[in-house]
């Protein structure tokens, strides 16, 4: 029983990154129409948003400090941030250990704005145009991005830690003990897609989004500028997926394809949940992070050699023959 | 006994009952008109026809044998061709190589690799595809990228695709919707031609009266998916329930 | 010509050409220039041109005639590197053998993994191959081990079997070879400044390159090939012309399977050994690439692409600053170090960033490729805008 509950605590970070994802993707393909390859990317361009923070938190001026010396008798040099200068030793190291939460808040704005740029740049212009060029214009855009990651940051993964407080092993029961940070990731992601759901429900904005995905040309006829609306979720399914990097970095440190890595996964996980149907991207996400999770204990892999490897796609395959529009999927979407 | 027999067909999509009941009989080598004012289920009754949709119940009689839980390639083969509201033509490819693709499909069946000789080295299929652009008039255009070509001469070469395979029912969805006087009476005279010439039945769908009656020989009144009559075109004018339901409707 | 009208002809022609004198085109440059690292025309280098090439005209029949986007047929390639490193092993150093398992198995995984993804389209299609193709690579690194040698990669040893081949004794690992002709035997041609080599196994994969493509042009010209284009512009219209669009797309699939295993059989044939990374997802968006940028649903445009993709690779790759500063060195220090600083991102190994440019460019801009830029040049210079009222309505700007 244990295990079991082990099991599902461990997919639930994955399947929470998994459900995150998919639903920025899930958000921009019911609104926007575009099959996006670039997701992942600003997956990635959201941890590393993590990695810049930490590191300008970390900028620090060099001072002689005249009471040591180093093991040549020469006086040793201290850095200090200038945030402890400022702020003093106690607040400015708190600040520098909650980096990766500070970058969340740093992150929204930052990819809203990527997200408006990339929609009116260049996504904009292939609206009309088939889905395969969609998938290929977006596929190039993700190498680009990509790169100039790693031109910045390098190849190297870099380590950004959760915050002292957050990151030590919690025992939630008798023989069950799960990683603080893990936890955090999880409310984290309910959190957000929470609130994405109930802004969707609950504000007109929301409303005229969900109804232009059910029939954009109707909502059209009414007068209402729907692109300009979904432009802005495209800014949100940025923030979103931004969100989700940053928050991942604790539990896997950024690098510069982590973004292709996980898109692969979370396009399975789309199509596994319907093209088109949010709860069915976020079902699918859960789920299929849990299945991973289960089929990766020792007991599966003995039974089924390699199985943890290939769990999903399997579950992908079998649902796209059995049940061709996904769990939850709609009528009339893609087909 | 019609060369296609409609028998008690049902179909229902959620809360609507879109056909019921539907009796039809389209007799060998008549231009059977089906009529009937928007949403009184023309074209799910066709899509029933070609495969598109399975009826809930009932049964559809083509020629002797039941279409029913046959693919539409399938259904085609069976001798039953289709011409479809906004022309489906394969708009990448020249006029000459859409008039080639039926003719290769009537000789050869649903599918044959003939992937080493090249398609123009066939002369049987080129000689039965220039034959039939003949016919429609379009030999000079036989060169022509076919997506570039007039909403008129698409539906030209749309109606000489389905010839080209002989079938033995042609059946029309609204063959003259949204085209302009002079298209629609070339249209009329070319079905005319094709029904005077041709050892062929036509089933048509339409909404144009004018269409209707200078063709058609028989026609079946559908209202609310269900027939109300089914007789020739003369007493159709002065039925009173026709008028009531669809005409009645337009006046 | 072979069965072939004019403009084929002339086609096969100038592949052929271009194929047999590529050792001194891509050599334009004297050994000892500055210029010399641009030289490609190194054994290594053009096989690997040669056979990419033969991946993508196998990926474009499928892609370029029935518009079914694969992204997985980089597992078709690995599976035929691995069928063929074991005939190396088991049978015999010949190369034939090993490539014409290596195609049937090929084709035989593709038959498979195309029966079930083919009763998808669109998107789903795309998943789908993408995710059978991960699946080969995780199984291929893992559970199959016994058959990939997982992440070490499946190598020759000393004593494997080679039934067919006497028993060697040379205390050397055999090479691989054709009736005896050594694959890596070349012959190198020194002409004033100039060198240029002849590899064995580069000319045999060029004539299986030009095998490939002249098959390739008969399928573009046979029915078979019109009723792929069929497929692609109007699957409505075939269905009720009474054709069934799912042996034809199979069969499309597995011919580009095919030659996905002769390029991966090949690629085994210049260099006995085969690892899981070849099946990788980024392997197959690789191939969409090339034919991309080439020219989708062209003939010639896959191997132009599949050059342009390696030289890319292999060449551009090398550029570092200290090459950069030699180019620059006549101009003032400030200017040369600010165009050494904006060029850097771009070059060496920052060539993926220039790629991906380049490929959103060609998407966006140039739906037809090189080959359609090339058009266009043409036309330019011919001075014909009577054509261009027709041809511009096709290759419509997005909005």
């Amino acid at each position: 029983m244990d295990g079991i509950i082990l099991q599902i605590l461990n997919g639930l970070d994955k399947g929470s990154a998994y459900a995150l994802i998919a639903l920025g993707l899930t958000l921009i393909f019911g609104t926007l129409g575009v099959v996006n390859f670039a997701h992942g990317a600003l997956f990635m361009i959201g941890a590393f948003c993590a990695v810049f923070v930490q590191r300008l938190l970390n900028l620090s001026f060099e001072t002689v400090d005249p009471g040591k010396t180093d093991f040549l008798g020469n006086p040793s040099m201290v850095k200090t941030p200038y945030i402890e200068s400022w702020f003093g030793h106690d607040i400015g190291s708190a600040i520098i250990d909650w980096s990766v939460p500070l970058a969340v808040l740093f992150s929204i704005p930052v990819m809203i704005l990527i997200g408006f740029v990339m929609e009116r740049g260049l996504i904009k212009h292939f609206y009309k145009r088939e889905h395969a060029d969609q998938i290929l214009v977006t596929f190039g855009l993700a190498i680009v991005l990509q790169e100039v990651i790693k031109a910045f940051y390098g190849a190297n993964p870099i380590q950004t830690p959760a915050p002292e407080a957050l990151s030590g092993i919690a025992t939630l029961a008798d023989g069950i003990v799960y990683p603080v940070w893990r936890i955090v990731y999880f409310c984290f992601a309910t959190v957000i897609i929470g609130g994405v759901f109930a802004f969707l429900r609950f504000t007109t904005f929301g409303m005229v989004v969900r109804a232009g995905m059910e029939d954009r040309e109707t909502v059209g006829l009414l007068g209402i500028n729907i692109d300009r609306r979904f432009t802005i979720m495209f800014g949100i399914a940025a923030a979103v997926a931004g969100m989700a990097g940053v928050m991942y970095g604790p539990i896997n440190a950024p690098n510069y394809h982590m973004g292709m890595d996980f898109l692969v996964l979370s396009f399975v996980v789309v199509v596994v949940g319907g093209m088109g149907s949010l709860p069915g991207a976020v079902a699918a996400g859960f789920l299929l992070g849990i299945l991973e999770s289960f089929a990766s204990t020792t007991w599966a892999t003995t039974t089924i050699p390699g199985i943890n490897q290939i769990i999903i796609y399997l579950v992908a395959i079998i649902i796209l023959l059995t049940r061709p529009r996904g769990l939850l999927g709609k009528k009339g979407v893609m087909e | 006994m019609g060369i296609l027999e409609v028998k008690g067909v049902n179909k229902r999509f959620g809360g609507l009952q879109a056909l019921s009941d539907v009796n039809l009989s389209v007799r060998e080598n008549s231009v059977h008109a089906i009529i009937g004012p928007n949403g009184a289920g023309k074209s799910t009754l066709l899509n029933c026809l070609v495969g598109k949709l399975i009826p809930d119940t009932g049964s559809v009689m083509f020629d002797g044998q039941s279409v029913l839980g046959r693919k539409p390639h399938e259904i085609n083969q069976m001798g039953i061709s289709r011409v479809f509201q906004t022309p489906e033509i394969f708009g990448d490819l020249t006029v000459m190589e859409n008039m080639m693709i039926p003719c290769f499909a009537s000789r050869d069946g649903a599918f044959r690799m003939h992937a080493i000789e090249h398609m123009l080295d066939d002369k049987e299929i080129v000689e039965r595809a220039e034959k039939m652009l003949e016919d429609m008039r379009m030999a000079d255009k036989r060169h022509m990228h076919s997506a570039s070509m007039s909403r008129g001469d698409k539906r030209r070469l749309e109606i000489g695709m389905c010839l080209a395979q002989e079938p033995k029912l042609l059946l029309l969805d609204e063959p003259t919707a949204g085209m302009a006087r002079a298209d629609t009476n070339n249209t009329i005279d070319l079905l005319k031609q094709i029904s005077d010439e041709r050892d062929i039945t036509i089933a048509i769908i339409e909404h144009d009266m004018h269409v209707v009656f200078s063709l058609a020989n028989r026609i079946t009144v559908l209202a609310q998916g269900t027939p109300l009559v089914e007789d020739d075109p003369e007493n159709i004018k002065g039925n009173p329930k026709v008028r009531e339901a669809y005409l009645g409707e337009t006046a | 010509m072979f069965g072939l009208n004019k403009k084929d002809s002339a086609l096969l022609l100038l592949v052929a050409i271009l194929t047999m004198m590529a050792p001194f085109i891509l050599n334009p440059f004297p050994t000892d220039s500055g210029l010399a690292q641009f030289n490609a025309g190194y054994p290594d280098l053009m096989q690997r041109f040669v056979i990419f090439g033969i991946f993508a005209i196998g990926f474009n029949i499928l892609f370029g005639l029935t518009g079914y986007l694969s992204f997985g047929h980089a597992a078709f390639l690995g599976v035929g590197s691995y069928s063929a490193v074991w005939m190396f092993k088991l049978l015999s150093m010949n190369i034939l053998p090993a490539v014409i398992l290596s195609v049937i198995i090929a084709g035989l995984f593709a038959l498979v993994i195309g029966y079930v993804s083919l009763r998808r389209s669109g998107i789903y299609f795309s998943i789908l191959t993408l995710a059978f193709a991960q699946m080969s690579f995780a199984l291929a690194y893992s559970v199959l081990t016994p058959i990939t040698n997982g992440e070490t990669g499946l190598q020759l040893n000393l004593d494997d079997a080679r039934i067919l081949d006497p028993v060697n004794d040379s205390g050397s690992l055999p090479v691989t070879s054709l009736f005896g002709l050594e694959m890596r035997s070349s012959f190198d041609l020194a002409v004033g400044p100039w060198d240029f080599t002849f590899s064995v196994g580069y000319y045999v994969c060029a004539i299986f390159l030009l095998l490939a493509f002249y098959l390739a042009i008969r399928i573009f010209r046979s029915p078979f090939g019109m009723m792929l284009r069929a497929i692609k512009s109007n699957q409505q219209r075939l269905n009720y012309t009474g054709l069934n669009p799912r042996p034809y797309t199979l069969a499309a699939f597995v011919i580009s399977g095919m030659y996905a295993g002769l390029a991966g059989g090949l690629l085994a044939s210049m260099d006995p050994l085969a690892g899981a990374e070849r099946m990788q997802w980024t392997a197959s968006g690789e191939v969409v690439l090339m034919t991309i940028l080439g020219g989708v649903g062209t003939l010639i445009g896959p191997v132009l692409g599949a050059g342009l993709i390696k030289y890319f690779e292999n060449i551009f790759s090398k550029i570092n600053d200290t090459v950069l500063h030699g180019w620059f060195s006549f101009l003032p220090d400030g200017i040369e170090d600010f165009l050494v600083t904006i060029i850097h991102p771009f070059v060496g190994k920052g060539w993926h960033l220039t790629l991906g440019i380049i490929f959103m460019l060609v998407v966006t801009f140039l739906p037809g490729g090189l080959v359609e830029g090339g058009q266009r040049i043409a036309r330019l210079f011919r001075g014909k805008k009577t054509k261009d009222g027709a041809d511009g309505a096709k290759t419509e700007p997005a909005e």
